[in-house]
């Protein structure tokens, strides 16, 4: 792979930015998909029972928010490699 | 690793240190009241006035240790808040008294309804997160007009926006504020007038010195305030109830009672929705949308106002959907439209909240304000993934416990409430042998709307019930009383779920939940003590951060930047600090006479916020070409779509497009917005190219605080 820290700034910018734009699309799915999907199929959902808690109320409760969590950690990791590649690390100031 | 860095490392252990003895410490002290509670009899008054004074007395000294003249630390603390620190302020400046005290309740009565509320409060992170932090952190001012102003060019969209922030921010500080005065009252037993003004003057003491650096530093001991005196009751209720100490796994086991007790009760039954053929609403705890429409909350405001204000306003007339008597208004209960809608709202609406967007802004750098989210959301879910717990444990003893009980074998505590008017018994059953004229406020309005007629037959002063018998037309009689509402159920001394009503009055609502958990598990008095301090914690820490907010709107945004901008900086800062009294006053007036309408105002922030604040700053990022002209449109339509929908739907629930409520009105007006942005800036000449280099700059995450600020003074429109 060639050095991207090296291209013209210009470029540079160009691709970091479509990089970060398609981490955040990827991340809004499935931010979608874990909150509005399942109260399209809440009923059905909550055929399903695990100890306890039948799967539509489950997701409303407790695994949309579980999800929630991990995605917005997982664009802070994902953004700082993302800055150091492009040579555009926050970190030594 | 450099200097800067390092320092920062060295700041925040030292913090983590201090706080790590302040929560042992808080432990310690409620272990001690603990303790002389159960062995010493120490008097239940003495242990809430210790939880409060030793709490407030902890704000204060933090307000003054962090007392500061600098610009800087005043509005946006230094800009050197470790992540987890500002993630716990957030928390803790999120989560309000309706977080702490209402949430479960609403879940309590709405069952999977009320979740829309859960997922959105806490799905909105994600769009902060992803759409929002970071570049706010790296425009790096001082407030959101601030942004909103120099990415559009000019101090119109300037004066809007702080006008938007003053509004919301000051509905929302009001309703802090009624809790603050209602925990005071409860708990402490002093007026709620004086539990208004001490409380207020707690949250003065730190806004006021030390601005959003006090803010901040409180906020942190706030939120571990908070978190422990939520937790620790429901794992109590846990281990007595499911013997497994973590209640947010455990209470898979009470919905299942819940779903079993509603069968045996007869609660739940299906019935076909009239508007979608082939689809059916279940009532019940787990079973979805079942909530219909209704304008009683409009109506209730309106006799409020009148009765508050001595006005003469005309109350609408009184509509539910589903509506027996009128089939042909709709039923669009089973389907998933509202829920949605208000879900939505709720998640936009919280990416677009300024007292949240600007903690961004006191991070050090734009890595940090990514990572901060991240906590703030972990706080914020410690709460909200606890809070549906508490709802089906209380419901399930509730259904296990108390109805369909004699009223005479109700456990102990339903009495004590019921004394307290915290709860109210509707069983007609506990009037017999009341004297006439002394009956509670519930059966006199009964008797005033002529639904009750009491008449004393025997002439001993007392009401007297009798076996009941059907009279006609409707009504039935037992004894001394009779009417429509004397029906077999409701004289039968046995309580059904209908009859178990809550004083209104108090404002906060469904707050019975996690008050009464502390009783129903049998917990001593300090555990509720300690409910009552977070309680008070969640709702200072809100209205601490709304009140530099409104401060920095004024003295910041239309005084500094739009009329004065010479100013000194000596000038801007006692300017800040007099508008936080102001706004503290004016918060403090608007909550004294209790209108239930400061509460469906907040909600209504969240609908206003989705349509305005959210597609401005989202497409402001993201699109290089919206304009001035294209924003300043996009949220007055929005606002005016939104505004419409809900002041209509609100008074007459027959108005609405696939049974959305007011509650979600901005579903309309964000799309609106984003129309009227993308069509007036396309017509209209396209941003300057400084603005276009500063979204360029702002999407460029090293963070250059100064290089930013020279940028801007060359950017500052000509005067």
């Amino acid at each position: 792979m060639s050095d991207l820290t090296k291209l013209p700034v210009a470029e540079r910018n160009r691709r970091y930015w479509q990089e970060n734009l398609r981490l955040i699309t990827i991340l809004l799915v499935i931010w979608f998909a874990v909150s509005y999907v399942p109260v399209l199929f809440v009923e059905a959902l909550n055929n399903i029972v695990i100890a306890g808690f039948p799967l539509g109320y489950y997701m409303g409760s407790q695994g949309s928010l579980i999800v929630f969590v991990v995605e917005i950690f997982y664009y802070a990791y994902a953004m700082n490699k993302l800055d150091a590649k492009y040579g555009l690390s926050d970190r030594d100031r | 690793m450099s200097a800067s860095a390092q320092s920062q490392s060295v700041f925040r252990n030292r913090m983590a240190r201090y706080y790590g003895y302040f929560t042992i410490g808080f432990i310690g002290m409620s272990l001690l009241m603990l303790l002389l509670e159960i062995f010493a009899g120490l008097p239940t008054q003495i242990i809430s006035w210790v939880f409060l004074l030793l709490t407030m007395a902890l704000y204060a000294t933090i307000g003054i240790l962090s007392r500061t003249k600098l610009l800087d630390e005043y509005y946006v603390a230094g800009r050197n808040v470790p992540a987890v620190f500002n993630g716990m302020a957030t928390g803790a400046d999120w989560m309000s008294a309706a977080s702490f005290i209402s949430m479960a309740g609403t879940l309590w009565l709405l069952g999977y309804d009320g979740l829309a509320y859960i997922m959105g409060w806490t799905g909105g992170y994600v769009l902060l997160a992803l759409l929002f932090a970071p570049y706010l952190r790296k425009f790096g001012q001082y407030t959101i007009p601030d942004f909103v102003g120099a990415r559009f060019g000019g101090n119109t969209a300037r004066v809007v926006a702080a006008i938007c922030a003053i509004i919301v921010s000051l509905t929302y500080v009001t309703a802090q504020v009624v809790g603050v005065g209602l925990i005071m009252q409860r708990f402490v037993g002093v007026d709620y007038a004086i539990g208004v003004v001490l409380g207020l003057s707690g949250v003065l003491v730190c806004s006021f010195l030390g601005g959003m650096k006090a803010v901040t530093w409180t906020q942190v001991a706030q939120y571990i305030i908070l978190i422990i005196a939520y937790l620790v009751p429901v794992t109590a209720l846990s281990i007595q109830l499911t013997g497994f100490p973590i209640p947010q796994l455990s209470y898979g086991q009470a919905l299942q009672g819940i779903q079993k007790l509603e069968e045996q009760q007869g609660l739940s039954k299906q019935t076909e929705s009239p508007v979608v053929k082939g689809k059916f609403i279940t009532s019940g705890y787990i079973p979805p949308f079942n909530e219909g429409l209704s304008n009683a909350a409009a109506v209730d405001a309106v006799k409020q106002l009148n009765t508050q204000f001595g006005l003469n306003l005309t109350p609408p007339a009184a509509q539910s959907i589903p509506d027996p008597k009128k089939p042909e208004l709709g039923d669009w209960r089973g389907t998933p439209w509202n829920f949605l809608a208000l879900m939505a709202c709720l998640m936009l609406g919280t990416a677009g909240l300024p007292h949240i967007l600007i903690r961004f802004y006191t991070v050090p750098s734009v890595r940090e304000s990514r990572m901060s989210v991240g906590w703030s959301l972990f706080f914020i879910f410690l709460l909200y993934f606890t809070a549906p717990a508490y709802a089906a444990f209380s419901r399930w003893q509730i259904l296990e416990n108390v109805v369909g009980k004699q009223i005479s074998e109700l456990p102990s505590w339903t009495k004590t409430w019921a004394s307290n008017g915290l709860i109210v018994i509707r069983d007609l059953k506990v009037l017999d042998g009341v004297e006439i004229g002394k009956e509670p406020g519930w059966v006199k309005n009964l008797i005033n709307a002529k639904s009750l007629v009491v008449e004393d037959a025997n002439g001993n002063g007392k009401i007297d019930l009798g076996p009941w018998e059907d009279i006609g037309e409707g009504k039935g009689r037992a004894g001394e009383i009779s009417g429509t509402v004397v029906t077999k159920a409701r004289v039968d001394g046995i309580l059904q779920l209908n009859e178990l009503g809550r004083a209104v009055a108090d404002g906060i609502d469904g707050d019975l939940v996690v008050l009464s958990t502390p009783d129903i598990a049998g917990l001593p008095f300090t555990i509720g003590a300690m409910i009552a301090a977070g309680g008070l914690a969640a709702a200072l820490s809100t209205a601490d951060g709304l009140l530099v907010v409104i401060a920095s709107a004024i003295a910041h945004d239309i005084y500094f930047r739009t009329i004065n901008p010479k100013a000194s900086l000596n000038t801007r800062i006692v300017l800040g600090k007099s508008m936080i009294v102001v706004a503290a006053v004016i918060a403090a007036l608007l909550a004294m006479p209790r209108l239930a309408l400061i509460a469906q105002m907040v909600a209504w922030a969240f609908s206003m916020a989705a349509a305005t604040f959210f597609p401005v700053v989202l497409l402001g990022i993201f699109w290089k070409r919206a304009n001035g002209p294209g924003a300043i449109a996009g949220m007055i339509g929005g606002l005016a779509v939104t505004l419409f929908y809900m002041a209509n739907n609100y008074v007459n629930p027959a108005f609405n497009v696939l049974g959305i409520s007011h509650l979600g009105s901005g579903i309309f007006g964000l799309p609106v917005a984003v129309i009227l942005i993308v069509v007036v800036s396309l017509l209209t000449k396209e941003p300057s190219k400084e603005i276009q280099d500063l979204v360029d700059n702002l999407r460029n995450p090293i963070t250059d605080d100064e290089g930013m600020s020279k940028m801007l003074d060359k950017m500052a429109p000509a005067k």
